[in-house]
Protein backbone atom coordinates (compact mmCIF):
# COMPACT_ATOMS: atom_id res chain seq x y z
CA UNK A 1 0.00 0.00 0.00
CA UNK A 2 1.34 3.58 -0.78
CA UNK A 3 1.70 6.18 2.14
CA UNK A 4 -0.33 8.67 3.04
CA UNK A 5 2.42 11.72 2.01
CA UNK A 6 2.39 14.67 4.32
CA UNK A 7 4.63 17.59 3.26
CA UNK A 8 5.32 19.99 5.94
CA UNK A 9 5.91 18.90 9.57
CA UNK A 10 4.98 22.45 11.20
CA UNK A 11 2.13 22.89 13.13
CA UNK A 12 -0.30 22.02 10.16
CA UNK A 13 1.47 18.12 9.18
CA UNK A 14 1.70 17.05 12.76
CA UNK A 15 -1.55 18.29 14.05
CA UNK A 16 -2.74 16.30 10.48
CA UNK A 17 -1.11 13.66 11.53
CA UNK A 18 -1.27 13.49 15.34
CA UNK A 19 -5.24 12.86 14.22
CA UNK A 20 -5.03 11.02 11.15
CA UNK A 21 -3.96 8.70 14.04
CA UNK A 22 -6.64 8.85 15.83
CA UNK A 23 -8.90 6.99 13.16
CA UNK A 24 -6.24 5.02 11.00
CA UNK A 25 -3.71 3.71 13.91
CA UNK A 26 -1.72 1.21 10.80
CA UNK A 27 -2.11 2.76 7.08
CA UNK A 28 1.40 3.99 6.30
CA UNK A 29 2.49 7.48 6.72
CA UNK A 30 5.03 9.56 5.58
CA UNK A 31 6.10 13.43 6.62
CA UNK A 32 8.77 15.11 4.75
CA UNK A 33 10.05 18.36 5.40
CA UNK A 34 13.35 20.67 4.68
CA UNK A 35 14.30 21.24 8.05
CA UNK A 36 14.80 18.92 10.62
CA UNK A 37 11.59 18.46 11.84
CA UNK A 38 11.27 19.30 15.22
CA UNK A 39 7.68 19.87 16.93
CA UNK A 40 7.01 22.99 18.20
CA UNK A 41 3.85 25.27 17.58
CA UNK A 42 4.49 28.74 15.89
CA UNK A 43 2.31 30.51 17.94
CA UNK A 44 5.01 30.14 20.90
CA UNK A 45 7.35 32.09 18.93
CA UNK A 46 6.09 35.58 19.25
CA UNK A 47 6.04 34.95 23.32
CA UNK A 48 9.10 32.48 23.65
CA UNK A 49 11.68 35.32 25.11
CA UNK A 50 11.08 33.46 28.77
CA UNK A 51 11.66 30.38 27.31
CA UNK A 52 14.67 28.34 27.10
CA UNK A 53 13.21 26.24 24.95
CA UNK A 54 10.32 26.16 22.41
CA UNK A 55 10.57 22.89 20.36
CA UNK A 56 9.30 19.76 22.62
CA UNK A 57 9.95 16.55 20.57
CA UNK A 58 12.52 15.83 17.67
CA UNK A 59 11.78 14.32 14.53
CA UNK A 60 12.57 10.40 15.93
CA UNK A 61 10.52 10.85 18.90
CA UNK A 62 7.49 12.07 16.87
CA UNK A 63 8.03 9.17 13.85
CA UNK A 64 7.55 6.80 16.74
CA UNK A 65 4.73 8.87 18.36
CA UNK A 66 3.20 8.88 15.23
CA UNK A 67 4.22 5.71 13.80
CA UNK A 68 5.21 7.81 10.56
CA UNK A 69 8.43 7.85 8.78
CA UNK A 70 9.58 11.17 8.61
CA UNK A 71 11.83 12.48 5.96
CA UNK A 72 14.20 15.32 7.32
CA UNK A 73 16.51 17.70 5.59
CA UNK A 74 14.41 16.69 2.62
CA UNK A 75 13.10 19.05 -0.13
CA UNK A 76 10.56 17.98 -2.56
CA UNK A 77 11.53 19.47 -5.91
CA UNK A 78 8.36 18.44 -7.85
CA UNK A 79 4.41 17.17 -7.97
CA UNK A 80 2.97 15.00 -10.14
CA UNK A 81 -0.57 14.81 -9.92
CA UNK A 82 -0.96 12.29 -12.41
CA UNK A 83 1.55 9.65 -11.67
CA UNK A 84 0.45 9.93 -8.03
CA UNK A 85 3.96 10.63 -7.47
CA UNK A 86 6.30 13.86 -5.96
CA UNK A 87 10.58 14.12 -6.84
CA UNK A 88 12.54 14.75 -4.40
CA UNK A 89 15.70 15.26 -6.98
CA UNK A 90 16.14 12.43 -9.08
CA UNK A 91 14.32 10.13 -6.34
CA UNK A 92 10.57 9.44 -7.27
CA UNK A 93 7.98 8.40 -3.86
CA UNK A 94 4.33 6.96 -4.97
CA UNK A 95 1.76 8.50 -3.02
CA UNK A 96 -2.03 7.07 -2.03
CA UNK A 97 -2.85 10.62 -0.52
CA UNK A 98 -1.09 13.79 -0.80
CA UNK A 99 -1.21 16.38 1.50
CA UNK A 100 0.69 19.80 1.14
CA UNK A 101 1.39 21.60 4.36
CA UNK A 102 3.90 23.18 3.45
CA UNK A 103 3.19 26.96 5.21
CA UNK A 104 4.24 30.12 3.89
CA UNK A 105 6.63 32.53 2.83
CA UNK A 106 7.58 35.72 4.07
CA UNK A 107 7.42 39.08 2.62
CA UNK A 108 10.45 40.73 2.33
CA UNK A 109 11.34 43.63 2.98
CA UNK A 110 12.97 46.02 0.23
CA UNK A 111 15.42 48.58 1.90
CA UNK A 112 19.00 49.85 0.97
CA UNK A 113 22.21 49.72 3.10
CA UNK A 114 25.15 47.64 3.61
CA UNK A 115 23.45 46.54 6.80
CA UNK A 116 20.85 45.07 5.37
CA UNK A 117 21.77 41.24 6.38
CA UNK A 118 20.73 42.54 10.22
CA UNK A 119 17.21 41.99 8.83
CA UNK A 120 15.59 39.23 10.50
CA UNK A 121 12.20 37.38 9.73
CA UNK A 122 10.55 34.62 11.89
CA UNK A 123 8.75 32.21 10.54
CA UNK A 124 9.34 28.65 11.96
CA UNK A 125 11.31 27.39 14.54
CA UNK A 126 15.04 27.91 12.44
CA UNK A 127 14.50 31.25 11.76
CA UNK A 128 13.28 32.29 15.24
CA UNK A 129 16.55 30.69 16.53
CA UNK A 130 18.48 32.58 14.46
CA UNK A 131 17.12 36.10 14.97
CA UNK A 132 17.13 34.65 18.97
CA UNK A 133 21.21 34.50 18.61
CA UNK A 134 21.19 37.22 16.74
CA UNK A 135 19.67 39.39 20.07
CA UNK A 136 21.79 37.67 22.29
CA UNK A 137 23.79 39.98 24.38
CA UNK A 138 22.03 42.84 22.38
CA UNK A 139 19.51 45.74 23.68
CA UNK A 140 18.36 47.73 20.85
CA UNK A 141 15.33 45.95 18.19
CA UNK A 142 13.30 47.52 15.71
CA UNK A 143 10.48 45.73 14.37
CA UNK A 144 9.04 46.50 10.62
CA UNK A 145 5.41 45.95 10.85
CA UNK A 146 2.49 46.68 13.10
CA UNK A 147 0.76 43.40 12.13
CA UNK A 148 -0.49 40.87 14.96
CA UNK A 149 3.08 39.45 15.00
CA UNK A 150 4.58 43.00 15.17
CA UNK A 151 2.65 42.87 17.65
CA UNK A 152 3.17 40.55 20.13
CA UNK A 153 7.41 40.67 19.27
CA UNK A 154 7.17 44.46 20.92
CA UNK A 155 5.55 43.19 23.96
CA UNK A 156 7.35 39.85 24.15
CA UNK A 157 10.88 41.46 23.63
CA UNK A 158 10.12 45.23 26.29
CA UNK A 159 9.23 42.96 28.59
CA UNK A 160 12.17 41.24 28.31
CA UNK A 161 14.24 44.28 28.63
CA UNK A 162 14.59 44.69 24.92
CA UNK A 163 14.31 48.84 23.73
CA UNK A 164 12.10 48.30 20.82
CA UNK A 165 11.34 50.61 18.05
CA UNK A 166 8.36 49.70 15.65
CA UNK A 167 8.56 51.22 12.61
CA UNK A 168 5.16 50.79 10.15
CA UNK A 169 3.86 52.35 7.17
CA UNK A 170 0.47 52.20 9.22
CA UNK A 171 -0.56 54.61 12.01
CA UNK A 172 -2.23 52.25 14.12
CA UNK A 173 -1.39 48.56 15.29
CA UNK A 174 -3.14 45.84 13.32
CA UNK A 175 -5.14 48.00 11.38
CA UNK A 176 -6.20 45.12 9.52
CA UNK A 177 -7.91 43.07 12.26
CA UNK A 178 -8.66 46.13 14.61
CA UNK A 179 -10.62 49.07 14.35
CA UNK A 180 -8.26 52.09 15.38
CA UNK A 181 -10.27 52.87 18.72
CA UNK A 182 -9.54 49.18 19.95
CA UNK A 183 -6.15 49.61 18.51
CA UNK A 184 -5.31 52.40 21.04
CA UNK A 185 -5.38 50.85 24.47
CA UNK A 186 -2.95 48.36 23.16
CA UNK A 187 -0.48 50.94 22.24
CA UNK A 188 -0.62 53.31 25.32
CA UNK A 189 0.30 49.70 27.46
CA UNK A 190 3.00 48.95 24.83
CA UNK A 191 4.02 52.43 25.01
CA UNK A 192 4.07 52.61 28.55
CA UNK A 193 6.60 49.14 28.73
CA UNK A 194 8.88 51.73 26.71
CA UNK A 195 8.03 50.72 22.92
CA UNK A 196 8.87 53.40 20.03
CA UNK A 197 7.06 54.47 17.48
CA UNK A 198 7.01 55.58 14.00
CA UNK A 199 3.62 55.56 12.24
CA UNK A 200 2.87 56.44 8.83
CA UNK A 201 6.41 55.90 7.60
CA UNK A 202 8.31 53.54 5.62
CA UNK A 203 12.40 52.28 6.38
CA UNK A 204 14.37 53.18 3.41
CA UNK A 205 17.93 52.22 4.66
CA UNK A 206 19.74 49.77 7.16
CA UNK A 207 23.45 50.82 7.47
CA UNK A 208 26.04 49.62 9.95
CA UNK A 209 27.73 51.86 12.40
CA UNK A 210 30.12 51.46 14.73
CA UNK A 211 27.85 50.53 17.55
CA UNK A 212 25.05 49.23 15.66
CA UNK A 213 23.05 49.69 12.69
CA UNK A 214 21.52 53.57 11.71
CA UNK A 215 18.40 53.03 10.14
CA UNK A 216 17.38 55.79 7.52
CA UNK A 217 13.76 56.52 7.43
CA UNK A 218 11.22 58.01 4.76
CA UNK A 219 11.26 61.52 6.38
CA UNK A 220 15.27 61.28 6.80
CA UNK A 221 14.43 60.30 10.83
CA UNK A 222 17.53 58.24 12.02
CA UNK A 223 16.61 55.62 14.04
CA UNK A 224 19.89 53.55 16.01
CA UNK A 225 19.24 49.88 17.07
CA UNK A 226 21.62 46.68 16.95
CA UNK A 227 18.81 44.15 15.08
CA UNK A 228 15.92 44.60 12.95
CA UNK A 229 13.23 42.35 13.05
CA UNK A 230 10.88 42.31 9.73
CA UNK A 231 7.05 41.25 10.77
CA UNK A 232 5.52 42.57 7.47
CA UNK A 233 3.72 39.69 6.65
CA UNK A 234 3.79 36.45 5.27
CA UNK A 235 1.75 35.28 1.81
CA UNK A 236 0.87 31.31 0.57
CA UNK A 237 4.12 29.20 -0.33
CA UNK A 238 2.59 28.54 -3.77
CA UNK A 239 5.25 27.71 -6.67
CA UNK A 240 5.91 24.40 -6.26
CA UNK A 241 1.73 23.71 -6.67
CA UNK A 242 1.23 26.36 -9.68
CA UNK A 243 4.21 23.94 -10.99
CA UNK A 244 2.09 20.92 -10.70
CA UNK A 245 -0.58 22.57 -12.22
CA UNK A 246 -3.06 23.18 -9.56
CA UNK A 247 -5.51 25.64 -8.88
CA UNK A 248 -4.00 28.75 -7.34
CA UNK A 249 -5.37 31.84 -6.11
CA UNK A 250 -3.85 33.63 -3.50
CA UNK A 251 -3.10 30.45 -1.92
CA UNK A 252 -3.77 26.61 -2.95
CA UNK A 253 -7.56 26.30 -3.29
CA UNK A 254 -9.52 23.54 -2.00
CA UNK A 255 -13.35 22.82 -1.29
CA UNK A 256 -14.88 22.00 2.07
CA UNK A 257 -13.23 18.82 1.78
CA UNK A 258 -10.35 20.48 1.59
CA UNK A 259 -9.45 18.95 -1.93
CA UNK A 260 -7.49 20.67 -4.51
CA UNK A 261 -8.28 20.66 -8.24
CA UNK A 262 -6.35 17.69 -8.49
CA UNK A 263 -7.76 14.01 -7.13
CA UNK A 264 -6.25 12.58 -3.86
CA UNK A 265 -3.86 16.34 -3.26
CA UNK A 266 -5.30 17.86 -0.43
CA UNK A 267 -4.05 21.11 1.40
CA UNK A 268 -4.12 22.80 4.64
CA UNK A 269 -2.68 25.64 6.80
CA UNK A 270 -0.79 28.58 5.78
CA UNK A 271 -0.40 27.43 2.19
CA UNK A 272 -3.84 26.72 1.56
CA UNK A 273 -6.75 29.01 -0.05
CA UNK A 274 -10.24 27.25 1.79
CA UNK A 275 -13.68 27.66 -0.06
CA UNK A 276 -11.85 31.55 -1.28
CA UNK A 277 -10.51 32.44 2.73
CA UNK A 278 -6.55 32.25 3.35
CA UNK A 279 -6.77 32.21 7.43
CA UNK A 280 -3.90 32.46 8.93
CA UNK A 281 -4.24 31.95 12.61
CA UNK A 282 -4.27 28.56 14.09
CA UNK A 283 -7.34 28.27 14.70
CA UNK A 284 -9.03 27.11 11.59
CA UNK A 285 -5.74 25.21 11.07
CA UNK A 286 -7.02 22.91 14.39
CA UNK A 287 -10.97 22.89 12.61
CA UNK A 288 -9.16 22.12 9.14
CA UNK A 289 -6.55 19.29 10.86
CA UNK A 290 -9.81 17.32 12.59
CA UNK A 291 -11.76 17.11 9.40
CA UNK A 292 -9.30 16.78 7.00
CA UNK A 293 -7.97 13.22 9.19
CA UNK A 294 -11.32 11.81 9.11
CA UNK A 295 -12.00 12.52 5.66
CA UNK A 296 -8.40 10.65 4.49
CA UNK A 297 -8.97 8.09 6.76
CA UNK A 298 -12.43 6.71 5.02
CA UNK A 299 -14.82 9.55 6.11
CA UNK A 300 -15.63 12.08 4.01
CA UNK A 301 -16.21 15.32 6.34
CA UNK A 302 -17.13 19.06 5.42
CA UNK A 303 -15.50 21.71 7.20
CA UNK A 304 -17.37 23.41 9.20
CA UNK A 305 -16.12 26.78 10.77
CA UNK A 306 -17.54 27.83 13.97
CA UNK A 307 -16.63 31.68 15.21
CA UNK A 308 -12.54 31.72 15.13
CA UNK A 309 -11.34 34.48 17.31
CA UNK A 310 -8.25 35.53 17.19
CA UNK A 311 -6.03 35.87 20.48
CA UNK A 312 -2.91 38.47 20.56
CA UNK A 313 -0.57 36.99 22.79
CA UNK A 314 0.08 40.68 24.30
CA UNK A 315 -0.10 40.17 28.32
CA UNK A 316 0.41 43.98 28.94
CA UNK A 317 -3.18 44.72 27.01
CA UNK A 318 -4.63 41.72 26.20
CA UNK A 319 -6.49 41.55 22.93
CA UNK A 320 -9.00 39.35 21.02
CA UNK A 321 -10.83 39.29 17.62
CA UNK A 322 -12.97 37.90 15.71
CA UNK A 323 -13.40 40.02 12.86
CA UNK A 324 -16.74 40.40 10.46
CA UNK A 325 -16.26 38.54 7.14
CA UNK A 326 -14.90 40.02 4.55
CA UNK A 327 -17.36 43.45 3.19
CA UNK A 328 -19.76 43.05 5.57
CA UNK A 329 -21.93 46.12 6.06
CA UNK A 330 -22.17 47.69 9.81
CA UNK A 331 -20.73 49.50 12.29
CA UNK A 332 -18.13 49.34 15.61
CA UNK A 333 -20.21 50.25 18.78
CA UNK A 334 -17.43 50.56 21.40
CA UNK A 335 -18.02 50.58 24.88
CA UNK A 336 -16.21 50.80 27.94
CA UNK A 337 -13.24 52.96 28.75
CA UNK A 338 -9.53 53.51 29.34
CA UNK A 339 -7.84 49.87 28.49
CA UNK A 340 -10.64 47.79 28.86
CA UNK A 341 -12.86 48.43 25.68
CA UNK A 342 -15.62 46.00 23.87
CA UNK A 343 -16.55 46.26 20.66
CA UNK A 344 -18.93 45.07 18.69
CA UNK A 345 -19.55 44.45 14.62
CA UNK A 346 -23.19 44.91 14.47
CA UNK A 347 -25.53 44.81 11.35
CA UNK A 348 -29.07 45.70 11.96
CA UNK A 349 -28.92 43.94 15.53
CA UNK A 350 -26.91 41.43 14.75
CA UNK A 351 -23.93 40.69 15.46
CA UNK A 352 -21.07 40.06 13.33
CA UNK A 353 -17.97 40.25 14.57
CA UNK A 354 -16.42 41.84 17.78
CA UNK A 355 -12.87 42.95 19.05
CA UNK A 356 -11.90 43.24 23.10
CA UNK A 357 -10.06 44.07 25.05
CA UNK A 358 -8.47 43.99 28.79
CA UNK A 359 -10.72 42.86 31.09
CA UNK A 360 -13.28 42.33 28.29
CA UNK A 361 -11.23 39.56 27.04
CA UNK A 362 -13.16 36.90 28.55
CA UNK A 363 -16.58 38.00 27.12
CA UNK A 364 -15.13 36.13 23.96
CA UNK A 365 -17.02 32.89 24.94
CA UNK A 366 -20.33 34.34 25.60
CA UNK A 367 -20.37 36.28 22.21
CA UNK A 368 -18.88 33.79 20.07
CA UNK A 369 -22.15 31.70 21.32
CA UNK A 370 -24.05 35.03 20.12
CA UNK A 371 -21.91 34.68 16.85
CA UNK A 372 -23.28 31.56 16.54
CA UNK A 373 -26.50 32.28 16.70
CA UNK A 374 -26.97 35.11 15.45
CA UNK B 1 -8.57 21.81 48.87
CA UNK B 2 -4.79 21.44 49.36
CA UNK B 3 -3.17 25.04 50.68
CA UNK B 4 -0.78 25.19 47.85
CA UNK B 5 -0.97 28.15 45.91
CA UNK B 6 -2.70 28.20 42.60
CA UNK B 7 -0.68 27.54 39.63
CA UNK B 8 -1.19 28.95 35.92
CA UNK B 9 -0.58 26.93 32.70
CA UNK B 10 -0.33 27.74 29.09
CA UNK B 11 -1.10 25.57 25.98
CA UNK B 12 1.54 25.16 24.57
CA UNK B 13 0.33 25.17 20.88
CA UNK B 14 -2.05 28.38 21.34
CA UNK B 15 -0.95 30.21 24.53
CA UNK B 16 -4.24 29.98 26.35
CA UNK B 17 -3.67 30.30 29.82
CA UNK B 18 -5.31 27.80 32.32
CA UNK B 19 -5.66 30.03 35.33
CA UNK B 20 -6.18 26.91 38.63
CA UNK B 21 -7.84 30.62 40.90
CA UNK B 22 -10.29 30.91 38.16
CA UNK B 23 -11.37 27.45 37.06
CA UNK B 24 -13.04 26.97 33.45
CA UNK B 25 -16.94 28.16 34.14
CA UNK B 26 -17.73 27.97 30.77
CA UNK B 27 -17.00 23.99 30.32
CA UNK B 28 -17.99 23.46 34.11
CA UNK B 29 -14.34 23.37 36.07
CA UNK B 30 -15.16 25.72 38.85
CA UNK B 31 -12.97 28.17 40.67
CA UNK B 32 -9.55 26.19 42.34
CA UNK B 33 -9.71 23.22 40.53
CA UNK B 34 -6.03 21.88 39.80
CA UNK B 35 -5.21 21.12 36.20
CA UNK B 36 -4.52 17.25 37.33
CA UNK B 37 -8.34 17.26 38.38
CA UNK B 38 -9.29 18.20 35.05
CA UNK B 39 -11.00 15.65 33.08
CA UNK B 40 -8.67 14.08 30.42
CA UNK B 41 -11.05 15.28 27.88
CA UNK B 42 -11.23 18.54 28.34
CA UNK B 43 -10.24 20.66 25.71
CA UNK B 44 -8.09 23.39 25.27
CA UNK B 45 -10.72 26.75 24.74
CA UNK B 46 -9.20 28.34 22.01
CA UNK B 47 -7.42 25.86 19.87
CA UNK B 48 -9.46 22.48 20.15
CA UNK B 49 -6.27 20.53 21.21
CA UNK B 50 -7.01 18.21 23.60
CA UNK B 51 -6.10 18.08 27.57
CA UNK B 52 -3.95 14.37 26.54
CA UNK B 53 -2.77 15.86 23.16
CA UNK B 54 -0.39 18.84 24.85
CA UNK B 55 1.42 19.45 27.22
CA UNK B 56 0.53 22.58 29.68
CA UNK B 57 3.40 24.13 31.01
CA UNK B 58 3.84 25.93 34.03
CA UNK B 59 3.80 29.74 33.95
CA UNK B 60 6.73 31.61 36.59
Amino acid sequence: MEPLIIIGTGLAGYTLAKEFRKHDPHSPLTLITADDGRYYSKPMLSIGMSRKQIDSADANEMAEQLNASILTNTRVTAIDPQHHLIKIGRDELRYRQLVLAWGADVFQLEVEGDGIEEIYSVNNLQTYEVFRKAISGKKRVAIVGSGLVGCEFANDLAASEHHVEMISQSHTLMPKLLPPDVAAPLQVCLQALGVHFHFGIGLAEVNRTDGGLELVLNSGKLVHVDVVLSAIGIKPHISMALEAGLTVNEGIQVNHLLETSEPDVFALGDCAEVDGHVLLYVAPLMACAKTLARTLAGHPTPLRYGPMPVGVKTPICPVVVCPPPKGSLGQWQIHGEGLDLRACFVQEEKLLGYALTGQYVKEKYALNKKLSTS
Amino acid sequence: MSMEAFRKWQCTVCGFVYDEADGWPDDDIPPGTRWEDISEDWVCPDCGVSKQDFEMILLE
